[in-house]
């Protein structure tokens, strides 16, 4: 399952987590994105392991510039508070699985 | 072994797919990305007949319905190359050898790059290839855009009703684009032409925070940026299958509006073919082309 992530819980669920997190910056309106949306779903339900969730960049937009985040659909890879990898524009499933590591 | 194959699951490989199932004929679509191709980028699509506005996602996911829904089979692999042997063609992936008695390719194009260091490692972090994407995350903020075609023209009218500062960077003084355009953009007032110039380096530590420029008689400048938006132009994606196609100077497949290529059997449509006009439309004509030829030559067979 993808958790939808706000600024108030970013620390909380993504930071301050134990598992390694994908975090996946998108918007409605992003085409990119939401094809992509499915292909997250499905490595999440078989990657238990990894923890992913979803940041809507219009009703976020600190956490947006924060990351410094100027294209999407952008994944970033956290572990242990800290960013180790990031990928932008639509990967297909293969692609995804190396961005997991 | 399938009766034809399709190379691209964009607007001119899934409307190939339409129609070859339709002459009830087998078909494997295969795609590298995202089905939709190019058009999935689109906000809001205004000129294609009948539907008056329609997002380049739902355009892309309806025609992947239809296709699939008519029996077409499709599978996510990289088409890396095409081997002939007699009349068998042979599309390899990665992971799969499929045959084919006809393969259409319909791979479209890719976004030119300025081929500069750190060019890759940047994209996303203030260099990008589509203004309407993009254009959101520099409200208020200073942007260039490269190049002198229509596409660059736009993104520059686009992008200076967002940002604070739009600079067009071009390597000539006059515009290959539409000349109403370049009188709308002079009009603007935070419109700034860098004529002559070149963009020669990238400045960034993490993300992009300028650009080096070097005119044509030499001169160096450098320019303070947010985000550099590229439209160079497109390539076409027939590289890997110049064994079976005849390429143009730019790299376009050529053929005829029958969509043949040299090579019998093998049929070219969409954007990677030589020819004037690359919209929607023209993409979705040239699969009803190259499908309804490439039937005619299976029943030759």
């Amino acid at each position: 399952m993808v958790v939808k992530v706000t600024t108030e819980n970013f620390d909380e669920e993504v930071l301050k987590s134990d598992k390694r997190v994908v975090v996946d910056f998108n918007a409605d309106w992003c085409g990119p994105c939401r094809m992509l949306g499915p292909v997250i779903e499905q490595l999440s339900n078989e990657h238990p392991e990894v923890k992913f969730v979803s940041v809507n960049i219009d009703h976020e937009d600190e956490l947006a510039e924060e990351y410094m985040i100027s294209s999407i659909p952008c994944l970033v890879v956290f572990k242990d508070g800290a960013e180790i990898r990031r990928s932008v524009g639509f990967k297909p499933k293969d692609a995804l699985l190396q961005l997991l590591g | 072994m399938y009766d034809i194959i399709i190379i691209g699951a964009g607007t001119a490989g899934m409307t190939a797919a339409i129609y070859a199932r339709r002459a009830s004929k087998s078909v494997l679509v295969l795609e590298a990305g995202a089905y939709g191709g190019q058009i999935i980028n689109t906000p809001d699509i205004e000129n294609y007949p009948v539907e008056a506005h329609i997002s380049g996602y739902d355009f892309a996911t309806k025609l992947y319905e239809q296709t699939a829904a008519l029996g077409a089979e499709f599978a996510f692999e990289r088409a890396e190359k095409i081997e002939l042997n007699g009349d068998v063609k042979t599309v390899v992936t990665p992971y799969n050898r499929y045959e084919a008695k006809a393969v259409i390719i319909a791979t479209g194009s890719s976004n030119r790059k300025l081929g500069l260091p750190r060019e890759d490692e940047l994209t996303g972090r203030g260099v990008s290839y589509c203004a309407t994407c993009d254009g959101s995350f520099f409200k208020g903020k200073k942007v260039a855009v490269v190049g002198g075609g229509n596409t660059a023209l736009e993104d520059a009218l686009y992008l200076s009703d967002i940002a604070e500062t739009v600079y067009l960077i071009h390597r000539r003084g006059d515009f290959r684009g539409d000349e109403a355009t370049a009188k709308r953009l002079a009009d603007k007032q935070n419109v700034k032409f860098v004529l002559f110039s070149r963009v020669t380096a990238l400045i960034a530590e993490k993300r992009l925070t300028g650009i080096e420029v070097t005119k044509n008689d030499g001169t160096v400048s450098t320019i303070d940026l947010n985000g550099l938006f590229v439209a160079v132009g497109r390539i076409p994606e027939n590289r890997k299958f110049g064994n079976v196609l005849e390429l143009d100077g730019a790299g376009y497949a050529v053929s005829g509006e029958s969509c043949r290529t040299i090579t019998p059997g093998v049929f070219v449509a969409g954007d990677n073919r030589a020819k004037e006009v690359r919209q929607l439309v023209t993409a979705a004509a040239d699969g009803a082309t190259a499908a309804t030829e490439a039937v005619k030559y299976l029943n030759t067979l």
